[in-house]
Protein backbone atom coordinates (compact mmCIF):
# COMPACT_ATOMS: atom_id res chain seq x y z
CA UNK A 1 0.00 0.00 0.00
CA UNK A 2 1.33 3.44 -0.93
CA UNK A 3 2.06 5.93 1.82
CA UNK A 4 -0.58 8.46 0.71
CA UNK A 5 -3.17 5.69 0.87
CA UNK A 6 -2.03 4.77 4.38
CA UNK A 7 -2.46 8.39 5.45
CA UNK A 8 -6.14 8.25 4.50
CA UNK A 9 -6.65 5.86 7.43
CA UNK A 10 -5.53 8.52 9.92
CA UNK A 11 -7.68 11.13 11.59
CA UNK A 12 -6.51 14.68 10.89
CA UNK A 13 -7.90 18.06 11.83
CA UNK A 14 -6.77 20.18 8.95
CA UNK A 15 -5.36 23.65 9.52
CA UNK A 16 -5.32 26.26 6.76
CA UNK A 17 -1.93 27.53 7.85
CA UNK A 18 1.15 25.35 7.58
CA UNK A 19 3.23 24.57 10.66
CA UNK A 20 6.24 23.96 8.40
CA UNK A 21 7.95 26.87 6.64
CA UNK A 22 10.62 26.18 4.04
CA UNK A 23 13.24 28.74 3.12
CA UNK A 24 13.16 28.09 -0.62
CA UNK A 25 16.35 30.05 -1.25
CA UNK A 26 18.36 27.92 1.19
CA UNK A 27 17.11 24.70 -0.43
CA UNK A 28 17.89 26.02 -3.90
CA UNK A 29 21.28 27.54 -3.22
CA UNK A 30 22.83 25.43 -0.49
CA UNK A 31 21.25 21.98 -0.29
CA UNK A 32 22.29 19.10 -2.55
CA UNK A 33 21.34 16.14 -0.35
CA UNK A 34 17.63 16.85 0.23
CA UNK A 35 17.57 14.68 3.32
CA UNK A 36 13.98 15.76 4.07
CA UNK A 37 12.75 13.90 0.98
CA UNK A 38 14.62 10.79 2.07
CA UNK A 39 13.65 10.68 5.75
CA UNK A 40 9.99 11.78 5.93
CA UNK A 41 7.92 8.70 6.93
CA UNK A 42 4.89 10.21 5.24
CA UNK A 43 6.81 11.09 2.03
CA UNK A 44 5.50 14.66 2.13
CA UNK A 45 8.55 16.46 0.76
CA UNK A 46 9.01 16.80 -2.96
CA UNK A 47 11.53 18.68 -5.04
CA UNK A 48 9.69 20.46 -7.83
CA UNK A 49 12.06 20.60 -10.80
CA UNK A 50 9.96 23.11 -12.73
CA UNK A 51 9.76 25.76 -10.07
CA UNK A 52 13.12 24.79 -8.52
CA UNK A 53 11.45 24.59 -5.11
CA UNK A 54 11.08 22.21 -2.19
CA UNK A 55 7.43 21.62 -1.36
CA UNK A 56 5.76 19.93 1.61
CA UNK A 57 2.23 18.56 1.87
CA UNK A 58 1.95 19.61 5.51
CA UNK A 59 -1.63 18.33 5.86
CA UNK A 60 -0.43 14.72 6.07
CA UNK A 61 2.28 15.45 8.65
CA UNK A 62 2.68 12.76 11.34
CA UNK A 63 4.47 15.35 13.53
CA UNK A 64 7.53 13.21 14.16
CA UNK A 65 10.06 15.98 13.45
CA UNK A 66 12.50 13.77 11.54
CA UNK A 67 12.79 16.39 8.77
CA UNK A 68 13.78 19.02 11.32
CA UNK A 69 16.51 16.74 12.68
CA UNK A 70 17.74 15.78 9.22
CA UNK A 71 17.84 19.27 7.65
CA UNK A 72 21.46 20.37 7.93
CA UNK A 73 20.99 23.74 6.29
CA UNK A 74 18.49 25.24 8.71
CA UNK A 75 15.94 25.67 5.93
CA UNK A 76 13.00 24.54 8.04
CA UNK A 77 10.98 26.47 10.57
CA UNK A 78 9.08 23.62 12.15
CA UNK A 79 6.59 24.02 14.97
CA UNK A 80 3.87 21.76 16.23
CA UNK A 81 0.51 22.64 14.67
CA UNK A 82 -1.77 24.99 16.57
CA UNK A 83 -3.58 23.48 19.55
CA UNK A 84 -5.93 20.69 18.53
CA UNK A 85 -4.88 20.70 14.86
CA UNK A 86 -2.92 18.16 12.88
CA UNK A 87 -2.84 14.39 13.24
CA UNK A 88 -5.11 12.87 15.87
CA UNK A 89 -3.84 9.41 16.76
CA UNK A 90 -6.63 7.09 17.86
CA UNK A 91 -4.35 4.11 18.51
CA UNK A 92 -0.80 5.50 18.76
CA UNK B 1 -1.76 33.92 41.71
CA UNK B 2 1.01 31.41 40.99
CA UNK B 3 0.29 27.78 40.34
CA UNK B 4 2.42 25.33 42.30
CA UNK B 5 3.39 23.56 39.10
CA UNK B 6 2.60 23.68 35.41
CA UNK B 7 3.25 20.47 33.51
CA UNK B 8 3.73 20.66 29.75
CA UNK B 9 2.59 17.53 27.95
CA UNK B 10 -0.07 15.03 29.02
CA UNK B 11 1.94 11.96 28.10
CA UNK B 12 3.06 9.33 30.57
CA UNK B 13 5.74 11.51 32.23
CA UNK B 14 3.44 14.52 32.58
CA UNK B 15 0.45 12.56 33.81
CA UNK B 16 2.57 10.53 36.25
CA UNK B 17 3.94 13.80 37.68
CA UNK B 18 0.42 15.23 37.88
CA UNK B 19 -0.84 12.08 39.57
CA UNK B 20 1.79 12.34 42.31
CA UNK B 21 1.12 16.05 42.90
CA UNK B 22 -2.63 15.50 42.91
CA UNK B 23 -2.23 12.71 45.48
CA UNK B 24 -1.03 15.26 48.02
CA UNK B 25 -3.61 17.83 46.97
CA UNK B 26 -1.39 20.26 45.10
CA UNK B 27 -2.92 22.58 42.54
CA UNK B 28 -1.62 21.35 39.22
CA UNK B 29 -2.26 22.07 35.56
CA UNK B 30 -1.23 19.87 32.65
CA UNK B 31 -1.14 21.56 29.24
CA UNK B 32 -1.55 19.22 26.27
CA UNK B 33 -1.15 20.25 22.62
CA UNK B 34 -3.50 17.60 21.24
CA UNK B 35 -7.25 17.63 21.74
CA UNK B 36 -6.81 15.13 24.56
CA UNK B 37 -4.10 13.01 26.20
CA UNK B 38 -2.75 10.34 23.86
CA UNK B 39 -3.75 11.96 20.58
CA UNK B 40 -0.16 12.91 19.68
CA UNK B 41 1.70 9.99 21.23
CA UNK B 42 3.10 6.90 19.58
CA UNK B 43 4.74 3.81 21.02
CA UNK B 44 6.11 0.76 19.29
CA UNK B 45 4.29 -1.11 21.71
CA UNK B 46 5.41 -2.36 25.02
CA UNK B 47 5.84 -0.98 28.52
CA UNK B 48 7.77 -2.70 31.29
CA UNK B 49 5.63 -2.37 34.40
CA UNK B 50 7.84 -4.63 36.56
CA UNK B 51 10.10 -1.76 37.70
CA UNK B 52 7.16 0.61 38.39
CA UNK B 53 4.97 -1.99 40.06
CA UNK B 54 4.22 0.30 43.05
CA UNK B 55 2.68 2.88 40.70
CA UNK B 56 0.94 0.51 38.36
CA UNK B 57 -0.67 -1.56 41.11
CA UNK B 58 -2.95 1.42 41.67
CA UNK B 59 -3.87 1.62 37.98
CA UNK B 60 -6.49 -1.07 38.50
CA UNK B 61 -8.62 -0.64 35.40
CA UNK B 62 -5.89 0.62 33.03
CA UNK B 63 -6.52 -0.32 29.38
CA UNK B 64 -3.50 -2.58 28.93
CA UNK B 65 -3.54 -4.48 25.68
CA UNK B 66 -1.91 -7.84 26.51
CA UNK B 67 0.51 -9.17 29.14
CA UNK B 68 3.62 -10.29 27.26
CA UNK B 69 4.38 -13.97 27.88
CA UNK B 70 6.27 -14.69 24.67
CA UNK B 71 9.40 -12.90 23.51
CA UNK B 72 10.97 -13.60 20.14
CA UNK B 73 14.05 -12.38 18.33
CA UNK B 74 14.52 -13.04 14.66
CA UNK B 75 17.63 -12.62 12.52
CA UNK B 76 16.59 -11.96 8.94
CA UNK B 77 18.55 -12.63 5.78
CA UNK B 78 16.44 -12.13 2.68
CA UNK B 79 13.45 -14.47 2.87
CA UNK B 80 15.09 -16.74 5.40
CA UNK B 81 15.35 -16.15 9.14
CA UNK B 82 16.61 -17.67 12.35
CA UNK B 83 14.22 -17.25 15.23
CA UNK B 84 14.59 -17.66 18.97
CA UNK B 85 11.58 -17.55 21.23
CA UNK B 86 11.30 -17.37 24.99
CA UNK B 87 8.00 -18.70 26.31
CA UNK B 88 7.16 -18.16 29.96
CA UNK B 89 3.63 -17.87 31.37
CA UNK B 90 5.27 -16.59 34.58
CA UNK B 91 6.10 -13.36 32.71
CA UNK B 92 2.36 -12.73 33.05
CA UNK B 93 0.87 -13.13 36.52
CA UNK B 94 -0.71 -10.57 38.84
CA UNK B 95 1.54 -7.70 37.76
CA UNK B 96 3.26 -8.88 34.59
CA UNK B 97 6.77 -7.97 33.52
CA UNK B 98 5.43 -6.00 30.57
CA UNK B 99 2.24 -5.09 28.74
CA UNK B 100 1.68 -4.16 25.14
CA UNK B 101 -0.02 -0.76 24.98
CA UNK B 102 -1.65 1.71 22.62
CA UNK B 103 -1.09 5.28 23.76
CA UNK B 104 -4.37 6.56 22.38
CA UNK B 105 -6.13 4.37 24.93
CA UNK B 106 -3.65 4.37 27.83
CA UNK B 107 -2.95 8.10 28.01
CA UNK B 108 -6.62 9.01 27.62
CA UNK B 109 -7.41 6.70 30.55
CA UNK B 110 -4.60 8.10 32.72
CA UNK B 111 -5.73 11.63 31.88
CA UNK B 112 -9.23 10.80 33.14
CA UNK B 113 -7.80 9.26 36.29
CA UNK B 114 -5.60 12.25 37.05
CA UNK B 115 -8.50 14.66 36.46
CA UNK B 116 -10.60 12.58 38.81
CA UNK B 117 -7.91 13.19 41.42
CA UNK B 118 -8.25 16.95 41.05
CA UNK B 119 -5.62 17.92 38.46
CA UNK B 120 -6.56 20.07 35.46
CA UNK B 121 -5.66 18.63 32.08
CA UNK B 122 -6.19 21.34 29.48
CA UNK B 123 -6.09 20.28 25.81
CA UNK B 124 -5.13 22.26 22.69
CA UNK B 125 -2.30 24.13 24.43
CA UNK B 126 0.99 23.78 22.55
CA UNK B 127 3.53 25.45 24.83
CA UNK B 128 6.79 26.70 23.33
CA UNK B 129 7.41 29.85 25.40
CA UNK B 130 8.46 30.28 29.01
CA UNK B 131 7.88 33.16 31.41
CA UNK B 132 10.97 34.52 33.13
CA UNK B 133 11.41 36.34 36.42
CA UNK B 134 14.91 37.55 37.31
CA UNK B 135 16.25 35.13 34.73
CA UNK B 136 14.44 32.17 36.30
CA UNK B 137 11.70 30.17 34.66
CA UNK B 138 8.46 31.37 36.22
CA UNK B 139 5.70 29.79 34.17
CA UNK B 140 4.60 29.44 30.56
CA UNK B 141 2.99 31.52 27.86
CA UNK B 142 0.58 29.87 25.45
CA UNK B 143 -1.78 31.42 22.90
CA UNK B 144 -0.98 34.84 24.37
CA UNK B 145 -2.05 33.74 27.83
CA UNK B 146 0.40 33.80 30.75
CA UNK B 147 0.35 31.03 33.33
CA UNK B 148 2.71 31.85 36.21
CA UNK B 149 4.01 28.91 38.22
CA UNK B 150 6.69 28.18 40.79
CA UNK B 151 7.96 25.36 38.64
CA UNK B 152 7.48 24.08 35.09
CA UNK B 153 7.84 20.36 34.46
CA UNK B 154 8.66 19.90 30.78
CA UNK B 155 7.24 16.56 29.64
CA UNK B 156 6.75 17.54 26.02
CA UNK B 157 8.56 14.68 24.37
CA UNK B 158 11.70 14.05 22.38
CA UNK B 159 11.76 17.44 20.61
CA UNK B 160 10.96 19.31 23.87
CA UNK B 161 10.34 22.85 22.71
CA UNK B 162 10.05 23.74 26.40
CA UNK B 163 13.53 22.32 27.04
CA UNK B 164 14.78 24.29 24.04
CA UNK B 165 13.17 27.51 25.31
CA UNK B 166 14.86 26.93 28.68
CA UNK B 167 18.24 26.54 26.96
CA UNK B 168 18.53 23.00 28.31
CA UNK B 169 18.08 21.16 25.03
CA UNK B 170 18.52 21.62 21.30
CA UNK B 171 17.04 20.02 18.23
CA UNK B 172 18.56 16.50 18.46
CA UNK B 173 21.50 15.51 16.26
CA UNK B 174 20.65 12.79 13.68
CA UNK B 175 22.88 10.30 15.51
CA UNK B 176 20.98 10.88 18.77
CA UNK B 177 17.56 9.79 17.52
CA UNK B 178 15.83 7.05 15.57
CA UNK B 179 12.51 7.28 13.78
CA UNK B 180 9.87 4.65 14.37
CA UNK B 181 7.31 4.07 11.61
CA UNK B 182 4.35 1.94 12.57
CA UNK B 183 1.09 0.46 11.36
CA UNK B 184 -1.70 -0.69 13.61
CA UNK B 185 -3.43 -3.59 11.86
CA UNK B 186 -6.80 -4.80 13.06
CA UNK B 187 -7.30 -8.55 13.57
CA UNK B 188 -9.85 -10.49 15.67
CA UNK B 189 -8.48 -11.52 19.11
CA UNK B 190 -8.95 -15.21 18.31
CA UNK B 191 -6.89 -14.90 15.14
CA UNK B 192 -4.12 -13.12 17.04
CA UNK B 193 -4.09 -15.85 19.69
CA UNK B 194 -3.97 -18.59 17.04
CA UNK B 195 -1.20 -17.02 14.99
CA UNK B 196 1.01 -16.11 17.92
CA UNK B 197 0.20 -19.23 19.94
CA UNK B 198 -1.26 -17.30 22.89
CA UNK B 199 -3.79 -17.90 25.61
CA UNK B 200 -6.57 -15.26 25.72
CA UNK B 201 -5.17 -12.03 27.15
CA UNK B 202 -1.57 -13.10 26.68
CA UNK B 203 0.65 -11.20 24.27
CA UNK B 204 3.77 -11.55 22.17
CA UNK B 205 6.66 -9.18 21.56
CA UNK B 206 8.84 -9.87 18.53
CA UNK B 207 11.95 -8.00 17.44
CA UNK B 208 13.67 -8.46 14.09
CA UNK B 209 17.02 -7.41 12.76
CA UNK B 210 18.67 -8.04 9.41
CA UNK B 211 18.68 -7.48 5.69
CA UNK B 212 15.45 -5.45 5.41
CA UNK B 213 17.28 -2.39 6.79
CA UNK B 214 20.00 -2.89 4.19
CA UNK B 215 22.88 -2.80 6.65
CA UNK B 216 21.63 0.35 8.38
CA UNK B 217 21.08 0.73 12.13
CA UNK B 218 17.53 -0.32 12.83
CA UNK B 219 15.14 -3.19 13.15
CA UNK B 220 11.55 -4.32 13.01
CA UNK B 221 8.95 -5.11 15.65
CA UNK B 222 5.62 -6.86 16.01
CA UNK B 223 3.55 -6.48 19.18
CA UNK B 224 0.14 -8.02 19.74
CA UNK B 225 -2.63 -5.80 21.09
CA UNK B 226 -6.11 -6.94 22.15
CA UNK B 227 -7.69 -6.68 18.73
CA UNK B 228 -4.83 -5.41 16.61
CA UNK B 229 -1.16 -5.93 15.89
CA UNK B 230 1.46 -3.15 15.94
CA UNK B 231 4.07 -3.63 13.23
CA UNK B 232 6.86 -1.26 12.40
CA UNK B 233 10.49 -0.45 11.82
CA UNK B 234 12.85 1.80 13.74
CA UNK B 235 15.74 3.37 11.83
CA UNK B 236 18.61 5.55 13.03
CA UNK B 237 18.01 8.97 11.46
CA UNK B 238 21.70 9.38 10.65
CA UNK B 239 21.71 6.04 8.83
CA UNK B 240 18.52 6.91 6.99
CA UNK B 241 20.14 10.10 5.67
CA UNK B 242 23.21 8.26 4.36
CA UNK B 243 23.31 6.70 0.93
CA UNK B 244 20.34 7.79 -1.16
CA UNK B 245 20.44 4.61 -3.20
CA UNK B 246 18.87 2.61 -0.39
CA UNK B 247 15.23 2.40 0.57
CA UNK B 248 13.51 5.16 2.51
CA UNK B 249 11.74 4.49 5.82
CA UNK B 250 8.27 3.72 4.36
CA UNK B 251 9.81 1.30 1.85
CA UNK B 252 11.86 -0.35 4.58
CA UNK B 253 8.63 -0.95 6.49
CA UNK B 254 7.10 -2.51 3.37
CA UNK B 255 10.19 -4.71 2.89
CA UNK B 256 9.88 -5.85 6.50
CA UNK B 257 6.17 -6.63 6.10
CA UNK B 258 6.93 -8.70 2.99
CA UNK B 259 9.15 -11.10 4.91
CA UNK B 260 7.42 -14.51 4.95
CA UNK B 261 7.35 -14.67 8.76
CA UNK B 262 5.80 -11.22 9.12
CA UNK B 263 3.44 -11.41 6.14
CA UNK B 264 1.68 -14.47 7.52
CA UNK B 265 1.17 -12.82 10.90
CA UNK B 266 -0.59 -9.84 9.33
CA UNK B 267 -2.57 -11.60 6.61
CA UNK B 268 -6.19 -10.45 6.12
CA UNK B 269 -5.67 -7.67 8.68
CA UNK B 270 -7.02 -4.18 8.08
CA UNK B 271 -4.82 -1.10 8.36
CA UNK B 272 -6.24 1.11 11.12
CA UNK B 273 -3.54 3.75 11.49
CA UNK B 274 -0.14 4.83 10.17
CA UNK B 275 2.12 6.67 12.60
CA UNK B 276 5.67 7.89 13.11
CA UNK B 277 7.67 9.20 16.05
CA UNK B 278 11.23 10.04 17.03
CA UNK B 279 12.95 8.04 19.76
CA UNK B 280 15.90 9.23 21.87
CA UNK B 281 18.76 6.80 21.16
CA UNK B 282 21.80 8.44 22.78
CA UNK B 283 21.30 6.71 26.14
CA UNK B 284 22.98 8.24 29.16
CA UNK B 285 25.07 10.51 26.91
CA UNK B 286 21.87 12.11 25.62
CA UNK B 287 20.46 13.14 29.00
CA UNK B 288 22.46 16.31 29.65
CA UNK B 289 21.10 19.10 31.84
CA UNK B 290 17.52 18.48 32.92
CA UNK B 291 17.17 20.81 35.93
CA UNK B 292 17.42 24.58 36.11
CA UNK B 293 15.92 27.39 38.18
CA UNK B 294 12.16 26.83 38.08
CA UNK B 295 12.19 23.97 35.59
CA UNK B 296 12.57 20.18 35.39
CA UNK B 297 12.49 17.91 32.35
CA UNK B 298 11.17 14.34 32.46
CA UNK B 299 10.52 11.43 30.11
CA UNK B 300 11.61 11.69 26.47
CA UNK B 301 12.06 15.45 26.96
CA UNK B 302 14.95 14.56 29.29
CA UNK B 303 16.31 11.96 26.85
CA UNK B 304 15.31 9.16 29.23
CA UNK B 305 15.05 6.23 26.84
CA UNK B 306 17.28 3.27 26.18
CA UNK B 307 17.93 0.89 23.34
CA UNK B 308 19.38 -2.19 25.05
CA UNK B 309 19.88 -4.02 21.78
CA UNK B 310 17.55 -6.88 22.62
CA UNK B 311 14.77 -4.62 23.84
CA UNK B 312 13.89 -0.93 24.09
CA UNK B 313 12.83 1.10 27.12
CA UNK B 314 11.14 4.44 27.51
CA UNK B 315 7.61 4.55 28.84
CA UNK B 316 8.44 3.17 32.28
CA UNK B 317 11.34 5.65 32.44
CA UNK B 318 8.79 8.37 31.68
CA UNK B 319 6.42 7.28 34.45
CA UNK B 320 9.23 6.91 36.99
CA UNK B 321 10.94 10.20 36.08
CA UNK B 322 7.63 12.10 36.08
CA UNK B 323 6.96 10.86 39.58
CA UNK B 324 10.47 11.69 40.76
CA UNK B 325 10.14 15.19 39.29
CA UNK B 326 6.93 15.58 41.30
CA UNK B 327 8.68 14.43 44.49
CA UNK B 328 11.38 17.04 43.88
CA UNK B 329 8.71 19.71 43.47
CA UNK B 330 7.24 18.68 46.83
CA UNK B 331 10.68 19.01 48.45
CA UNK B 332 11.26 22.39 46.82
CA UNK B 333 7.87 23.54 48.06
CA UNK B 334 8.67 22.43 51.59
CA UNK B 335 11.91 24.45 51.52
CA UNK B 336 10.32 27.27 49.46
CA UNK B 337 13.28 27.05 47.12
CA UNK B 338 12.47 26.43 43.46
CA UNK B 339 15.99 27.15 42.22
CA UNK B 340 18.07 24.45 40.52
CA UNK B 341 19.50 23.69 43.96
CA UNK B 342 16.08 23.45 45.53
CA UNK B 343 14.95 21.11 42.75
CA UNK B 344 18.11 18.99 42.75
CA UNK B 345 16.32 16.23 44.66
CA UNK B 346 15.12 15.19 41.20
CA UNK B 347 18.66 14.28 40.08
CA UNK B 348 19.40 12.61 43.41
CA UNK B 349 16.33 10.41 43.12
CA UNK B 350 16.89 9.70 39.45
CA UNK B 351 20.50 8.61 40.03
CA UNK B 352 19.37 6.19 42.73
CA UNK B 353 16.66 4.69 40.55
CA UNK B 354 16.43 1.80 38.11
CA UNK B 355 16.31 4.36 35.29
CA UNK B 356 19.86 5.50 35.94
CA UNK B 357 21.11 2.00 36.74
CA UNK B 358 20.07 0.82 33.29
CA UNK B 359 21.24 3.95 31.47
CA UNK B 360 24.65 3.62 33.14
CA UNK B 361 24.99 -0.10 32.52
CA UNK B 362 24.21 0.40 28.83
CA UNK B 363 25.97 3.73 28.32
CA UNK B 364 28.24 2.23 25.62
CA UNK B 365 25.32 0.76 23.67
CA UNK B 366 24.81 3.68 21.25
CA UNK B 367 28.45 3.41 20.10
CA UNK B 368 28.21 -0.37 19.74
CA UNK B 369 24.98 -0.12 17.76
CA UNK B 370 26.75 2.02 15.18
CA UNK B 371 28.47 -1.19 13.97
CA UNK B 372 26.75 -2.06 10.65
CA UNK B 373 27.78 -5.73 11.00
CA UNK B 374 24.99 -6.15 13.58
CA UNK B 375 22.42 -5.30 10.92
CA UNK B 376 23.80 -7.23 7.97
CA UNK B 377 26.80 -9.50 8.19
CA UNK B 378 26.11 -11.17 11.56
CA UNK B 379 22.46 -12.05 10.86
CA UNK B 380 23.52 -13.34 7.44
CA UNK B 381 26.29 -15.51 8.91
CA UNK B 382 23.91 -17.03 11.47
CA UNK B 383 21.35 -17.76 8.76
CA UNK B 384 24.10 -19.27 6.62
CA UNK B 385 25.27 -21.55 9.43
CA UNK B 386 21.79 -22.83 10.21
CA UNK B 387 20.95 -23.06 6.51
CA UNK B 388 23.89 -25.37 5.93
CA UNK B 389 22.85 -27.58 8.83
CA UNK B 390 19.31 -28.09 7.62
CA UNK B 391 19.95 -28.54 3.89
CA UNK B 392 20.64 -32.23 3.44
CA UNK B 393 21.73 -33.77 0.15
CA UNK B 394 23.48 -36.81 -1.34
CA UNK B 395 27.01 -35.58 -0.64
CA UNK B 396 28.85 -36.41 2.54
CA UNK B 397 27.96 -33.84 5.23
CA UNK B 398 30.31 -31.06 6.12
CA UNK B 399 31.82 -31.89 9.53
CA UNK B 400 29.87 -30.09 12.23
CA UNK B 401 33.03 -28.90 13.91
CA UNK B 402 34.38 -27.23 10.79
CA UNK B 403 30.99 -25.58 10.11
CA UNK B 404 30.87 -24.05 13.57
CA UNK B 405 34.58 -23.24 13.58
CA UNK B 406 34.24 -21.46 10.24
CA UNK B 407 31.28 -19.48 11.59
CA UNK B 408 33.20 -18.40 14.69
CA UNK B 409 36.24 -17.47 12.60
CA UNK B 410 34.15 -15.27 10.37
CA UNK B 411 32.14 -13.58 13.13
CA UNK B 412 34.31 -13.45 16.24
CA UNK B 413 37.75 -15.03 16.07
CA UNK B 414 39.42 -12.46 13.84
CA UNK B 415 40.90 -9.09 14.61
CA UNK B 416 37.97 -6.91 13.48
CA UNK B 417 35.15 -8.91 15.08
CA UNK B 418 37.08 -9.78 18.21
CA UNK B 419 37.64 -6.08 18.82
CA UNK B 420 33.89 -5.45 18.61
CA UNK B 421 32.88 -8.30 20.91
CA UNK B 422 35.63 -7.32 23.36
CA UNK B 423 34.15 -3.82 23.56
CA UNK B 424 30.67 -5.30 23.98
CA UNK B 425 31.70 -7.44 26.97
CA UNK B 426 31.26 -4.52 29.40
CA UNK B 427 27.56 -4.03 28.59
CA UNK B 428 25.24 -4.33 31.53
CA UNK B 429 27.94 -3.70 34.11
Amino acid sequence: MAVDEKLTKNAFRHDEQSHIQIDAEVCRARCRERYCVRVCPAALYEWNEESDRMTVEFAGCLECGTCLVACREGALTWRYPRGGYGVRYRYG
Amino acid sequence: MKMDAVIVGAGLAGLAAAERLAEVGLQVVVLERGDGPGTKNVTGGRMYVGPIRDVVERWQDAPWERAVTREAWTLVDGDRAVRMEYIDPALGGEVPQSYTVLRGRLDAWLGERVMGMGAFVIPEKPVAELLREDGRVAGVRVDGEEIPAHVVIGCDGVLSFVGQAAGLRQVPEPKAVAVGVKEVIGLPPGTIEDRFNLEPGEGAAELFVGSFTDGRMGGGFVYTNRDSVSVGVVMGVHDLMEDGGREKAPETLEAFKRHPRVRRLLQSGELLEYSAHLIPEAGLGGVGRIVDDGILLAGDAAGLALNMGYTVRGMEFAVASGRMAAEAVLEAREADDYSAVGLSGYLRRLRQSFVWRYLEAYRDMPALLSNPDLFGRYPREVAELVGRLVRLGKDAPEPLGSLVWGFLRRTALNRRDARFWWKARGLGR
